[in-house]
């Protein structure tokens, strides 16, 4: 704005007013490094911390390993009856030490009289040929697992005598309920968006566009709930899995979190598409229909495209619902009907009653990290990648 | 257009109603399913939410009584975190709109770390909020002064965890009302002689009112509902009395929802309680957003 006609007596005052709304602007920058700092540098801690564990065993670990890769080999190790209540509950030594009722532990785990059918480690409901990983050998030869082995391997017990921080089930946890989510939610939203913008009479418009708006505002621990309580059990009811939560019920959850998001973007992008190539499409002598799907879709496939990422990035990061209709079981399993846990809902479930400073708490802020830096990635493809695609499709730039 | 769907043949006549029908359906899906969800919550919670049951305090262990405390402390929450937030997202807003050119570095990497932040997953603001609020802040500010009640999770911190978990949306809705004030005002207030900042202040800003409280508003619905940000910051599942300070920890409907649903000695009993806990939570979330998306739709007609 260099306006040679404004008024020239800029005073201090004026000058200050300006700069700390500049200041103020860059609040939102300041608070991403912050975040990426904090969040690591509670993370950090465990690596000072797990350098010295290492250098203790050293003379020992080379021989514990070749152990371990043994005893992977041979999963008929396996003892059901002996290690199931260690190896498939984290957190069913965490009752006695905690008093009655702490925040975070979870009743899900000890029996539920309102929940029967929810994943119980002791009812010994799950098959045995679930988790390979549980032989007695393994359990010990935990104890001297370097840190990056343990953070690699395929049991997540953070709690008990050799605490154990495999990712791998929560990242295949995570996978799963993410894929079932945007496999419900991106058509459903895609579709109604199309709807919306090309097929629906306007007064419909003005009412289903807040209505779906509307679901974005929904609180997450509601729509948790809604799953806990109600969707948990039609799908049992429908499909009879023996675990009520599972994660079919967690990506149906997730998906309501995803619809609304990924049918506002690809509506703004549909409608972004200029009027101009409808009107020469319909002029050739097509369809409304075959505009809207063969015109108009792929015209506006990059921010179609964003929204599925967006939403891909709603559905990994959501925490309560993940808590609430998942099950919550670590379990290196990609069947559908078994219960899963997300990385987000790890950290929610744990953070409460984990002792801070210590290994496990520092686990849980890496976590936080692998989130963090996942999100930004993805925000950053859509962002940089997406966006100036559309732009040049659209203006020639 | 019918006068070109009559002259298709008749298969293509039918893929296209189907190819119309798919996309009726999934719309009709999806607002059945939040008609679906609302209609099972008022079912039933409906009854159970009664004057007592908003006023009292909850009774043996929370599974008999009413959600008061909550429903105080999350209005305290949302109040604190709108006055934290909301002169940031303003401010960041005004300098969008009004100071930065559009393709300065600076103003690209600030709408690039606004985007970031509203992709960013909400327990991470947790985790933010117990790294450098508590940890961090709370324990500087206890170090330096010798007091003990800042390094520990609080409506303070909780506030400020959620004030910048909002602070997107704040600054989208401000500065969408900026850009909808008539450049001609502003140049008309240049012309008059006004300084750039005389402009904003008396001219642009009071033709925007609505939109700052659009964008306080949907920060509040959004700040109501959000548990996993607060779940280590400062919220608690039993609490006697209302918080009196700042630094105490407080109830939340959210997590109390959470708490009942999950964590209840005997969930069966407490289902009621449950479902007119949703209500109140989800009328209040939906009142908030409802208000925004009507403010908002007649702002655009303007």
């Amino acid at each position: 704005m260099n306006n040679p006609f404004r008024a020239t007596r800029r005073n201090i005052g004026e000058l200050i007013a300006e700069w700390s709304i500049r200041a103020i602007a860059s609040v939102s920058i300041l608070v991403i490094f912050l975040i990426f700092i904090f969040v690591f540098r509670e993370a950090s801690t465990l690596l000072t911390g797990s350098e010295e564990a290492p250098t203790e065993q050293t003379s020992t670990s080379s021989q514990e390993t070749t152990a371990t890769s043994t005893t992977q080999s041979e999963p008929d190790v396996y003892n059901p009856d002996a290690e199931e209540p260690e190896v498939y509950n984290p957190e069913a030594e965490a009752p006695a030490s905690g008093e009655e009722g702490a925040p975070g532990e979870f009743i899900y785990i000890a029996a539920n009289p309102a929940y029967p059918h929810i994943y119980n480690p002791s009812s010994g409901l799950i098959p045995p040929d679930i988790d390979a990983t549980s032989s007695e050998e393994e359990v010990i030869a935990g104890d001297t697992l370097s840190f990056g082995e343990n953070f690699l391997s395929s049991t997540w017990q953070p709690v008990g005598e050799v605490p154990k921080f495999g990712i791998v089930p929560l990242l295949i946890g995570t996978a799963k309920t993410t894929l079932i989510a945007i496999l419900i939610g991106a058509p459903l939203g895609i579709l109604a968006a199309l709807f919306v913008a090309f097929f629906a009479k306007p007064w419909i418009r003005e009412i289903v566009k807040p209505g779906i708006e509307l679901l974005a505002g929904f609180p997450s621990v509601v729509i948790g709930f809604f799953c806990l309580v109600t969707v948990a059990s039609w799908v049992q009811d429908v499909t009879g899995v023996p675990y009520r939560l599972n994660a079919i019920v967690g990506g149906i959850g997730l998906s309501l979190a995803v619809i609304p998001i990924v049918f506002s973007i690809a509506e703004d992008a549909l409608s972004a598409v200029p009027k101009t190539l409808r009107e020469a499409s319909l002029a050739l002598g097509s369809t409304e229909w075959q505009t809207a799907y063969r015109v108009m879709l792929p015209a506006a496939a990059p921010g179609v495209f964003a929204a599925v990422l967006l939403g891909i990035g709603r559905a990994f990061g959501e925490t309560m619902i993940a808590i609430m209709a998942t099950g919550n079981a670590p379990l290196s399993s990609f069947s559908p009907f078994e219960p899963a846990r997300t990385v987000a809902a790890t950290i929610g479930s744990e953070m409460g009653e984990v002792v801070w400073g210590s290994e496990h708490y520092g686990v849980l802020f890496l976590l936080g990290v692998l989130l963090f830096v996942f999100s930004f990635g993805l925000n950053a493809v859509t962002e940089l990648y997406v966006k100036t695609r559309f732009i040049k499709r659209f203006q020639g730039k | 257009m019918q006068f070109s769907a009559s002259t298709q043949p008749l298969p293509k006549r039918l893929l296209g109603f189907f190819a119309v029908l798919i996309a009726l359906t999934a719309a009709v899906a999806v607002v059945g399913i939040i008609l679906g969800m609302f209609g099972n919550f008022l079912l039933n919670g409906g009854t159970h939410v009664t004057w007592e049951f908003l006023t009292e305090f909850p009774r043996n262990s929370n599974t008999e009584g009413g959600i008061w405390p909550a429903l105080a402390g999350t209005t305290l929450l949302v109040l604190l975190m709108t006055l934290l937030g909301v002169p940031v997202g303003t401010a960041t807003a005004i300098y969008l709109t009004e100071f930065a050119k559009q393709d300065s570095w600076f103003a690209r990497s600030v709408r690039f770390a606004v985007n970031t932040l509203a992709g960013v997953p909400s327990i991470v603001f947790g985790l933010f909020g117990v790294g450098f609020f508590i940890q961090f802040m709370g324990g500087s500010i206890d170090a330096a002064f010798g007091s003990s009640s800042f390094g520990d999770g609080s409506l303070l911190w909780s506030a400020a965890t959620l004030a910048v978990l909002t602070l997107p949306v704040v600054i989208v809705a401000v500065e969408e009302s900026l850009r909808a004030v008539p450049r001609d005002l502003r140049e008309a207030s240049l012309a008059l002689g006004a300084t750039r900042l005389q402009t904003i202040v008396k001219v642009v800003i009071p033709n925007s009112v609505t939109g700052i409280l659009t964008g306080s508003i949907l920060a509040v619905g959004r700040g109501a509902g959000e548990v996993a940000a607060i779940l280590f910051v400062g919220v608690t599942y039993s609490s006697e009395v209302l918080p009196s300070a700042v630094t105490e920890k407080f109830m939340h409907l959210g997590y109390h929802l959470f708490v009942l649903s999950t964590q209840s000695p005997d969930v069966e009993k407490t289902l009621p309680l449950q479902f007119a806990t949703t209500l109140v939570l989800l009328g209040l979330t939906f009142l908030m957003n409802l208000t925004a998306i009507l403010i908002r739709s007649r702002l655009r007609k303007r």
